[in-house]
């Protein structure tokens, strides 16, 4: 499931055309809409790219709530990045990061 | 106890504790409000009431007291959500109650509902590691004994902080009023308590023996010193407990300019991480980018993920750079974990950036005040450094939320008893007894720092630096080649460390070349064109190696600057106690105790060789392993780089 949605995202990103590297949307909006859950796509401009899978059956989610909390991710993501002990893909083992995510979904739900 | 049912309500409604239950339960609740300091404010008197009305604990006691419980998180996290205090926000007396109801029944295997309340349960049962009422409410029949431990212990801690604060005048004064009236003692003082009972625990079990604890307390007390300042017994219990806990924190006072918290950075302390920073960062008042620390960091040996949360925890504006005040947190935070004390959750106040830079805004100054303070800090302080380090740090462990509660207060006095023990300090003699953080902490952190120290000391970044400091390195160093090998070198070393490092290309890190130079040199050694050698090839390793080879070479260091302190000393024609193999023949004429001397100086450097070679081989392992990763980023650009043309 995560996988397809991420081919929706390289296709996404491969459609965006050549020379629109600026300001380029980041949200990629509603991706998969189907098979009870919505996958909603954020690319970084580091290539790296947030994929969040929603139940479907909570329809109070916004387009805005799943934008802010797109945003919260990468800022967090942003402050992991800058701890110098980290490797580029590993897990992500900041507590930080960890609580804000939670709490982020325990919003959500 | 528990049998009984039906004791009077505790405070909620919906609670029916038995007697027993609602004396256990309001004193845990008194302890952790009066230990939190975050109470209302109802001061000494606390204690006396067994169920306040108003009261609240802090969270962070009440989370030390729950993670006692040896209950898994999440059945703590299920437990403060039944019992409402997320709801409120606070942990009120019902809500306290309520979760130590639920802790009696997850330990009984009862699955946590808020119906569990309702039954009969036994008194839930804490580690005595945590707190002495943790231990006293495993055992209710020792209540009373346990509960003038742990208001001893609090107090102690509350008092010994506010010895700091004050004088010790006002201290008699104040004692009633330091577990309550200090919120910034708190925290630290609760932190104590933990801690000196762990440590108690880990040294003698008589803290934890029942049948005497106010003696047993007094007497771990005493002994442990800097862990605790002093038994400032809740007011209405205590009396006893604090005059004596008044003469061991004044005692303690005279030796530390600090309450024992082990995440307070002592002068000595400080100046060694300025010194560290300085070696990495001409500049103190710049950062030192990521990657440098990195590799400082990671000469620490500790493991990377807990590198990655000291990180997180010190870098508080997340900028990937660590500025002076968040490199001390940082090595301090080091420095604890290699001494064993378990990391915070959350910054400590007196690690926050800006109560460093607020405590120590001198550092020129606090260097002179160190040095005359180091000289005087003997090996006698380890002890109990380590006693207050431990206990301060198992505190900090366990009281992470409490800590950040109270920052603001906290900093607040902290600072000020800070500047005000810094003068105090100044004007006390004694000391010996002045920093047992950072003595605890220094020995204890050998095995990491003492070769930083070495280096920093011998690497002219200090040359005056004080005797003691290398002899204590000695005795504790990791290595046992370095003791032998150093110690006789040390006048040679001094002597001859310091002419190398100008030679040097001016890179942070003066004496990186000399590892570099040791390789080669291990290889012609004992030559008088080694220290040539040293600088040429010095150069040229410098640019590529250095960033694999720093981690080696601080820690190669002294190794090396015992091999080094031989070789240049021969070279430069140092102290005629080591002779290199260049004189020897013309040593054969002379009498034969120097040709001993000479053996024994050959025996010496034939080690310095293997571990020369030894690091040499390392090196080039590094090496290789750079030039790999290397590869494979530039294939890794290389990859990328046509998506980056969308």
């Amino acid at each position: 499931m995560v996988h397809t949605s991420l081919d929706v995202v390289d296709e996404k990103i491969s459609a965006m055309g050549k020379a629109l590297v600026d300001q380029r949307e980041l949200y990629l909006g509603l991706l998969y809409p189907t098979e009870d859950y919505k996958v909603y796509g954020y690319v970084t401009n580091s290539k790296v790219k947030f994929v969040m899978v929603v139940d479907s059956s909570n329809t109070a989610l916004r387009d805005n709530e799943i934008r802010s909390m797109f945003r919260k991710l990468h800022n967090s993501y942003t402050d992991v990045m800058c701890n110098p002990f980290y490797n580029p893909g590993d897990r992500i083992q900041s507590r930080a990061f960890d609580s804000m995510v939670t709490s982020m979904m325990v919003q959500v739900c | 106890m528990e049998a009984t049912a039906g004791g009077g309500c505790g405070s909620g409604p919906p609670l029916l504790l038995s007697e027993g239950e609602q004396q256990c339960y309001s004193e845990l609740f008194a302890r952790c409000a009066g230990a939190a300091g975050g109470g209302p404010g109802s001061g000494p008197p606390e204690a006396a009431r067994a169920a306040p009305g108003a009261a609240t604990a802090a969270a962070g006691p009440v989370a030390d007291l729950f993670r006692a419980s040896q209950l898994p998180a999440e059945t703590l996290h299920q437990i403060t959500e039944l019992c409402g205090a997320k709801r409120v926000g606070y942990f009120g007396p019902t809500q306290f109650y309520v979760a130590l109801k639920l802790i009696a029944a997850a330990q009984s295997g009862l699955p946590v509902r808020i119906e569990s309340i309702k039954c009969e349960l036994p008194l839930p049962r804490f580690m005595m590691l945590k707190t002495d009422a943790e231990i006293r409410f495993g055992n209710p029949a020792e209540l009373h004994g346990t509960k003038v431990q742990i208001p001893y212990l609090i107090t102690e801690k509350s008092t010994f902080k506010r010895m700091d604060d004050e004088e010790k005048q006002q201290e008699t004064q104040s004692p009633a009023m330091s577990p309550l009236a200090s919120p910034p003692s708190s925290p630290p003082h609760y932190q104590r308590v933990p801690l000196s009972h762990g440590y108690s625990k880990l040294r003698s079990s008589t803290e934890q023996m029942h049948p005497a604890p106010y003696e047993a307390r007094q007497s771990l007390v005493q002994p442990e010193g800097p862990s605790s300042g002093g038994p400032g017994p809740k007011p209405p219990r205590h009396q006893a407990s604090l005059i004596r806990s008044f003469s061991v924190e004044r005692e303690l006072q005279d030796h530390s300019n600090y309450p024992d918290e082990p995440w307070r950075i002592t002068e000595e302390q400080r100046e060694y991480y300025v010194n560290q920073f300085r070696s990495l960062q001409p500049d103190p008042s710049s950062f030192i980018s990521g990657s440098v620390a990195k590799n400082f960091f990671t000469k620490s040996k500790l493991s990377i993920p807990e590198l990655s949360y000291i990180w997180e925890l010190s870098d508080a504006d997340c900028d990937g750079a660590l500025t002076l005040p968040e490199f001390c947190a940082a090595f301090h935070l080091i420095v604890a974990r290699k001494n064993g004390y378990p990391l915070p959750e959350g910054l400590p106040p007196t690690l926050q950036p800006e109560y460093l830079q607020a405590a120590f805004p001198k550092p020129k100054w606090e260097c002179t005040l160190f040095d005359s303070y180091s000289e005087s800090m003997p090996a006698n302080q380890q002890p109990r450094d380590l006693n207050r380090m431990e206990l301060s740090v198992k505190d900090m462990a366990d009281f992470p939320a409490p800590t950040q509660d109270v920052t603001g207060d906290d900093k607040q006095a902290l600072t000020s008893a800070t500047d005000e023990a810094l003068p105090k300090d100044i004007s006390e003699d004694s000391a010996t007894p002045k920093d047992p953080n950072s003595l605890k902490a220094r020995p204890r952190s050998r095995s990491y720092s003492s070769t930083s120290i070495e280096e920093a000391m011998k690497r002219g970044e200090d040359p005056p630096t004080p005797p003691p400091r290398p002899q204590k390195t000695h005795s504790r160093a990791s290595s046992l080649d370095l003791n032998k090998v150093f110690q006789p070198s040390v006048p040679a070393s001094k002597s001859g460390l310091l002419p190398p490092p100008p030679a040097l290309p001016p890179r942070p890190c003066p004496s990186q070349s000399e590892p570099a130079s040791e390789a080669e040199l291990h290889s012609q050694l004992n030559r008088a064109t080694s220290q040539a050698a040293e600088s040429s090839p010095t150069k040229k390793d410098i640019p590529y190696s250095q960033p694999p080879s720093k981690p080696i070479r601080r820690k190669f260091r002294p190794e090396n600057q015992a091999t080094e302190s031989q070789e240049p000393s021969n070279t430069v024609g140092g102290p005629a106690s080591v002779a290199t193999v260049k004189p020897h023949p013309a040593v054969q004429k002379q009498s034969s105790k120097q040709k001993k001397a000479i053996q024994t100086a050959i025996r010496k450097n034939k080690e310095a060789n293997a571990v020369l070679a030894r690091l040499n081989s390392e090196l080039q392992q590094q090496l290789k392993e750079v030039h790999q990763e290397r590869i494979a980023l530039e294939n890794q650009l290389e990859q990328l780089r046509p998506v980056t043309v969308l």
